[in-house]
């Protein structure tokens, strides 16, 4: 088991590694992407790109800019911003992650709690229309662009249902800290975690209900049924165990994307400053050190919790945890 | 541009094989008879034949019905209602009547939908935006499944080095996240001119995100077509066909690539939903399909200003989006149910 879990973070070092070098390549070596040209902009003089050039290190061998990236990345972690200089890019980054995780966080919380009553109230009821209905409603859901959901949500509840009962306690778009007014941060926060967890309910419940009517097939659960248990009583505590597994490793990934990111588009939409938020500004300003940043900032998280996902499968399976090792 | 209708029409085409006077059900038939037998896969199908049909007559509404350049703007223009000349953009009249209103839904042949805030016909724009749309998900897809197809089979049949240099690749392509990845490609592409070999692709290109959002799917289908080639590499019947002496390569296109196929083509409706939202993403934030040419991310992004004076230019693309994504959903389902994989890999 020690090994198996060495063996993984070995692996995840490695992988962590390549995307750095990845995200490096994409923004400083890409043919035509100069990011002296970017910072200088548009109609620099010759005399003027050599100067910025040299200034931020750009005339050195591509290998020791990435040397000297990383160092100032991890290391000394004192990146500045190429637009605002002299803003460093790891603090904004550090501010920008609690609106995030409370974005994700809530949002989780929606999805796990409505994917499994959907997936297990359509494996209840399959073939018959409860579950028909729930499928198309989950299929709907995992066909909308989240981002054009939140307009809508937005054009409701801002405005058209505005002064009525039903969205009047919505405040204006933005994001409050939770130490700063609790209330608000939820109120806030509402309309967004919907909207971000409809697509995966959607997943989730179509996913449950596969996992568990394929369990439905086991032998144990006609041992169960033999044994005369109550139908409630084999879904809970015997089908739904085993489709747990599915669920959880699912659930482990898909958090750490949207942390890492995924979010981005419901930050933009709903104007919460988070990281993703962060991420499309300094696109919108080519701020390269930024978007690299925030970049590598996020395929680490993901990469951290697909590790993370799989030393608890493997603590959870034993079959995984044999072939493991 | 009609081509986008291809793939989408694909499934219900399978090839039929040699028509025998006593038709043999061999996979393929018996395949399509399934997908023909599912009721809900073949209403999506209709569906997405209605879409890419409208789409594709969109030169014909332009010119007999609106009557408009869907990529000029139109700020000064009037069209002529009920016998009286009403501006497309209107002066507003609530607040402190500065701004301008852009003209609501007339139904009729001129801006049904209305204008957007540059005057255009937004009907016209979204049968536009529906074709670029259909073009680049279907283009993606084409170089999704080509590419992972070729990584998954040499990885998976090659083994050794070449499979833990391309696995390992693909592991850091899977571990990046999706639109991250996108976004980073987009970004630094989209104003650079590239030439690979005798094609050059310009800024503002629609070749930039259809390369970009094909490849950064790669490796959730390569990852398991690479599994599968493992597996049928053990099978009796490639083991036979080593045993006799058959080279490598004639096993590969013989023997692997045809048990394959279903694998692919169960992706293809899959894999154009996530790249029509992908596009639909990369273009709100506008770094996907670039002015003037329209797409239905672009046209919500465009009524994002206008969400809250004319909701219906950012709806009506979303309604699209929403009804072909639905469509190749469920489609999807169908075209899988009926190949059933699952079901081929267990007997293997």
């Amino acid at each position: 088991m020690l090994l198996a879990v060495v063996r993984r973070l070995v692996q995840m070092a490695f992988v962590m590694l390549g995307i750095s070098i990845l995200v490096f390549l994409i923004f400083f070596a890409t043919p035509g992407a100069d990011p002296a040209a970017r910072i200088a902009g548009r109609n620099a003089s010759p005399e003027v790109l050599a100067a910025v050039r040299h200034d931020f290190g750009f005339d050195r061998p591509v290998p020791i800019q990435y040397v000297l990236m990383m160092k100032r990345l991890f290391v000394t972690r004192d990146l500045t911003s190429f637009v605002n200089r002299g803003e460093r890019v790891i603090p904004a980054i550090v501010e920008s992650m609690p609106a995030t995780l409370s974005l994700v966080f809530g949002a989780a919380v929606v999805w796990v709690v409505f994917g499994l009553l959907i997936g297990v109230l359509a494996a209840a009821t399959r073939g018959r229309w409860p579950d028909r209905l729930l499928m198309i409603l989950g299929l709907i859901g995992v066909s909308m662009p989240v981002f054009w959901l939140g307009e809508v949500a937005n054009l409701i509840t801002q405005d058209r249902y505005h002064d009525t009962p039903f969205f009047s306690w919505v405040p204006a778009l933005g994001y409050t800290p939770l130490t700063q007014d609790p209330f608000l941060w939820f109120k806030g926060l509402v309309i967004p975690w919907i909207t971000l967890a409809i697509l995966y309910i959607g997943i989730y419940g179509r996913v449950l209900r596969a996992s568990l009517i394929e369990a439905y097939q086991e032998d144990y659960i006609r041992t169960a049924r033999a044994k005369g248990l109550s139908e409630t009583r084999i879904m809970l505590r015997h089908a739904l165990r085993t489709s747990l597994i599915t669920f959880v490793s699912l659930f482990g990934l898909d958090f750490g994307a949207l942390v890492g990111g995924g979010a981005l588009l419901t930050e933009v939409v709903f104007d919460i400053h988070g990281v993703g938020k962060l991420t499309v500004e300094a696109l919108q300003n080519l701020d390269l050190p930024f978007i690299m940043a925030t970049v590598m900032y996020a395929s680490f998280f993901v990469v951290a919790a697909n590790a993370v996902v799989d030393i608890v499968y493997a603590a959870l399976d034993p079959r995984v945890r044999a072939a493991a090792t | 541009m009609s081509d986008a209708v291809l793939p989408a029409a694909a499934p219900s085409a399978v090839p039929a094989g040699g028509v025998a006077p006593r038709p043999a059900a061999g996979p393929w038939q018996t395949a399509a008879r399934k997908l023909r037998q599912d009721r809900p896969a073949m209403v999506a199908l209709l569906v997405l034949v209605l879409i890419v049909v409208a789409c594709a007559l969109a030169p014909a509404y332009a010119r007999y019905a609106s009557r408009e350049d869907p990529f000029a703007s139109n700020v000064d223009g009037s069209i002529t209602l009920d016998g009286q000349s009403v501006p497309v953009l209107q002066a507003e009249t609530a607040g402190l009547g500065l701004g301008l209103t852009p003209i609501g839904p007339t139904w009729h042949g001129q801006y049904f939908l209305g204008a957007d805030s540059q005057g255009r016909d937004v009907m016209e724009r979204l049968l536009y935006g529906g074709r670029t749309s259909l073009l680049i998900a279907t283009v993606a897809t084409v170089i999704c499944l080509v590419l992972a197809g070729v990584v998954g089979l040499v990885a998976g049949f090659a083994g050794g080095v070449v499979d833990a240099v391309l696995s390992r690749l693909l592991d850091v392509l899977w571990a990046f996240p999706i639109y991250l990845l996108a976004i980073s490609l987009s970004i630094v592409l989209i104003n650079t001119t590239i030439q690979i070999g005798p094609i050059s692709i310009t800024s503002g290109s629609l070749a930039l995100p259809m390369l970009i959002i094909g490849l950064v799917y790669v490796p959730y289908v390569a990852r398991p077509v690479r599994g599968q080639v493992l597996a049928l590499n053990r099978t009796d019947f490639v083991l036979a066909a080593r045993a006799l002496g058959v080279p490598p390569w004639r096993i590969l296109v013989r023997d692997i690539f045809p048990n394959v196929t279903t694998t692919l083509i169960v992706f293809v409706p899959l894999m154009m939903a996530l790249n029509m939202l992908t596009e639909s993403a990369l273009s709100f934030l506008s770094i996907g399909v670039q002015p003037p040419n329209a797409s239905w991310g672009t046209i919500i992004e465009d009524g994002q200003s206008l969400i809250y004076t004319r909701p219906l230019v950012a709806i009506a693309p979303g309604l699209c989006i929403v009804a072909t994504v639905l469509a190749l959903n469920v489609l999807g389902d169908g075209v899988r149910d009926a190949l059933d994989p699952r079901a081929k890999l267990r007997v293997s």
